[in-house]
């Protein structure tokens, strides 16, 4: 087998895969069936024993997902995110690319977050943004704190080069409010 | 008839200003006239009536209305300040930035908080003057959110028998001194829209004079006088839109034709745009008693990106004096013209007597605005005498003293997809919102100022009712030099810095003058410092638990001897990196800051406490 050959093979192999990943997915059309932003608490603890709700098996569509991500990012600048946000190191609002989240870190939780506000100034986005729409902003969040894969994540920021493309953003370590289901 | 008459004004303006243009060019240039009587014709004074002497008490922020921020008291002098120890401390249970200063009135010490702006009433009668009452007004938490600098306050105002001052969720209190009770509540801003309030209210004339915080969240700016019996609305003057909204009515004389025309506060605008275009007066009032006159500076037109509102942004980043009576203005003028940076014009305003030669003095209102220049102007009609620069400027060219416009350096200004470096100032500009100040013995202006520069990228800003308004990316760093603050000793009329103290970090603490020859002030990690007024040299330092961005005061205690006094709580648009936790990675953070201020994370940490000092027994 010449090696030219064998590399024509490792080449669609690896299309082939890649065509099969998450971050391959879009859907620009948008899905018929109702999205709903899942009822998830932010709080980790939960008495006599019971669990938290398990996390939504579609949240991994969004949160590996290029597309959905990047449809994020643009939502991001559009709903005026980044002025309380910046770009993740915070300012009227906190920082979200660390390792602390006030209301938990999970997509789910984040997405709660932002469908329904949080007390201290967090405007609650229901009826503003498409359930969908927080969906994918819930995922860029997450990739500020390098939680989504690195082939997924934007190679060059959006505004004047003054943070440094997500591709190099350090993935923070798992939370505490996200730790029974990550 | 009605024509005839409108042409003979018409002539008569035109006479009176063909030779008012005379009179000025046979005067110009007016600078070096005034430099050669600097020496002879001494030093600029505080306005008499708006400097009443020193009672021992300190009643509002500035001290008195001319803004002088200086205590006739003289018991600590250059020769023991180096003995001050501290006499009580006061833990206000809050975080945030602590920039209110405390009021003394008749022993008893009174402390504004960060939100949730509670008050505190201390005796100080008492040994280690224990609380005599907590008002808690209780202000929204949702006001956090809006505020764009940190949920502070820059402090209350006493007058008779009452304490006045503003809640972060946009209402203005009156609470009796005596009791801590409400006395009471007016809403005059709306959170909703991203309107609060932080600045600390002048009273005088029985009016309570407020206005709105929010220039970064699109909001229109506006100044309300309250009848402090009541609390009831007397006027309220915005700084957009119609003449009628203004208060710009037959007794307005703009000082230059730029700021001449009618409904300028809508014409210079695109359509609409001036209903969200900002000119917050979140800063200073001054007043001066005599001619019944209050000046205060207007905020940045909104937003940042300043390609979605060509024009000049009637009547932002300027300052106006107006009829404490009726709220009509007297005059306006516009510092910094369809700003480009978020040059702000809130800056102090100080009031004096200002000497021009001859033996002749003019009543003026000299202040350090934030584009960098030092504005010395005629008080009676606006027109500028001199506008030095007092920090490092290198956007703005000048002011042209004919036409009074601030003169642009051409290619500075952001568009979108192209990015402009190293803009000097940065947006918070040579010098933010705490103020200098002046001390009749040296006749110096303390300026406590930045030293920083920034790069700047512009984009499409979306307005969203109640969300940030900004549409900029901005990353602040070190101007040159490296050190990031500067505290300038000011000559106004020689018109130049005697003397410079240059800070590692941002300076953000209002300074205090005193009779002893002292200038008072605080560094962001926590030193409060006493120089000696004439030379700088540093005579006594204290390192307290959190960084200082509020202002010192002075008082006559109960014992009949001098106090000083100073919060400690680092916070703010400069110290929100602490207050807020926010991560120094992103050089974005807090429009821009976190960049100049990356290394303060680990060098304090937050609080909120007022120390006070006096010599030792």
């Amino acid at each position: 087998m010449s090696s030219r050959f064998r590399n024509s093979i490792w080449t669609l192999v690896s299309l082939a895969l890649l065509a099969g990943c998450d971050r391959e997915k879009s859907n620009p059309r948008g899905q018929p069936l109702a999205e709903t932003i899942p009822d998830t608490s932010p709080d980790t603890v939960f008495p006599g024993d019971a669990k938290p709700r398990p996390l939504d098996p579609r949240a991994a569509d969004y949160e590996q997902n290029a597309f959905a991500i990047a449809q994020g990012q643009q939502l991001f600048g559009a709903m005026n995110c980044v002025g309380c946000h910046a770009h993740g190191g915070g300012g009227m609002g906190p920082a979200l690319m660390d390792s602390q989240w006030r209301y938990g870190g999970r997509i789910d939780q984040i997405a709660q977050s932002i469908a329904k506000g949080r007390p201290n100034g967090m405007p609650a986005w229901e009826g503003k943004l498409t359930d969908r729409q927080i969906w994918q902003l819930a995922a860029f969040v997450r990739s500020l704190s390098g939680q989504a894969p690195k082939d997924a994540v934007a190679a060059r920021a959006d505004e004047l080069s003054n943070t440094p493309p997500q591709t190099q953003t350090k993935r923070e370590p798992a939370l505490p409010s996200d730790s029974a289901q990550q | 008839m009605r024509r005839i008459l409108v042409g003979l004004i018409a002539v008569v303006a035109i006479i009176a200003l063909v030779a008012f243009t005379f009179i000025l060019n046979r005067k110009s240039p007016v600078q070096p006239t005034l430099q050669q009587h600097a020496a002879s014709a001494g030093k600029a004074t505080p306005a008499e009536a708006a400097s009443p002497p020193d009672d021992g008490n300190w009643i509002m922020p500035a001290k008195d209305y001319a803004a002088t921020r200086f205590s006739g008291l003289g018991e600590i002098t250059q020769a023991n300040v180096g003995k001050l120890q501290v006499s009580f401390t006061f833990s206000t249970g809050t975080t945030e930035g602590f920039e209110a200063p405390p009021l003394v009135v008749n022993n008893v010490m009174y402390v504004v908080t960060p939100w949730p702006n509670n008050l505190f009433a201390l005796d100080l009668t008492k040994p280690g003057a224990p609380p005599k009452w907590e008002y808690k007004p209780n202000p929204a938490a949702a006001a956090k959110g809006v505020a764009c600098c940190g949920p502070v306050n820059r402090g209350a105002s006493y007058w008779n028998g009452r304490i006045f001052m503003n809640l972060l969720d946009g209402n203005a209190v009156a609470v009796d001194a005596e009791s801590g009770k409400e006395v009471w509540r007016t809403k005059l801003a709306d959170i909703q829209r991203g309107e609060t309030i932080t600045m600390a209210p002048l009273v005088a004339d029985g009016k309570v004079l407020v206005g709105n915080s929010g220039g970064e969240m699109g909001v229109r700016g506006w100044l309300a006088a309250l009848d402090a019996d009541t609390g009831k609305i007397v006027w309220k003057a915005y700084s957009t839109g119609p003449d009628k909204d203004v208060l710009i009515g037959p007794g307005y004389q703009a000082p230059y034709q730029q700021d001449k025309g009618r409904d300028l506060g809508v014409k210079s605008w695109p359509p609409g745009y001036w209903k969200i275009g900002g000119g917050t007066v979140w800063g200073w009032v001054s007043y001066d008693p005599q001619s019944k006159t209050i000046f205060y500076g207007t905020s940045n037109p909104g937003p940042w990106n300043q390609e979605q509102r060509p024009g000049d942004n009637k009547f932002t980043a300027g300052v106006f004096a107006r009829d404490i009576g009726t709220g009509q203005a007297r005059w306006f003028y516009q510092s910094t013209p369809h700003d480009l940076y978020d040059h702000d014009d809130i800056n102090e305003i100080l009031l004096v007597d200002y000497p021009i030669g001859n033996g002749r003095r003019i009543p003026a209102l000299i202040r350090p605005s934030r584009n960098g220049f030092f504005y010395v102007q005629d008080r009676r009609t606006g027109r500028v005498l001199s506008a030095r620069p007092y920090g490092m400027i290198n956007v703005y060219k000048g002011v042209d003293l004919r036409s009074g416009r601030l003169i642009p350096v051409a290619g500075m200004e952001p568009v979108p997809g192209r990015a402009v470096r190293n803009i000097c100032p940065a947006s918070p500009g040579a010098k933010d919102w705490n103020p200098s100040a002046f001390s009749p013995v040296t006749g110096l202006v303390y300026i406590p100022h930045l030293n920083l520069c920034q790069d700047m990228g512009v984009k499409n800003a979306n307005y969203i009712a109640g969300t940030p308004f900004v549409g900029a990316d901005v990353k602040m760093y070190a101007g040159p030099g490296g050190n990031r603050g500067v505290l300038t000793a000011w000559d106004p009329v020689a018109q130049r810095a005697v003397f410079e103290i240059k800070e590692d970090l941002p300076l953000w603490s209002p300074a205090l003058a005193t009779a002893g020859g002292i200038v008072f002030y605080g560094t962001m990690d926590g030193w409060f410092k006493a120089i000696d007024a004439r030379t700088g040299k540093l005579l006594w330092q204290f390192k307290t638990g959190s960084g200082i961005i509020g202002q010192p005061i002075s008082y006559r205690g109960p014992d009949g001897h001098q106090y000083i006094a100073v919060p400690s709580g680092v916070g703010g648009w400069a110290g929100a990196i602490v207050s807020a936790q926010l991560d120094p990675r992103d050089p974005s953070g807090a429009l821009g800051f976190s960049n100049a201020v990356k290394d303060l994370p680990k060098r304090v940490s937050a609080g909120g406490t007022v120390y006070v000092f006096a010599l030792p027994k």
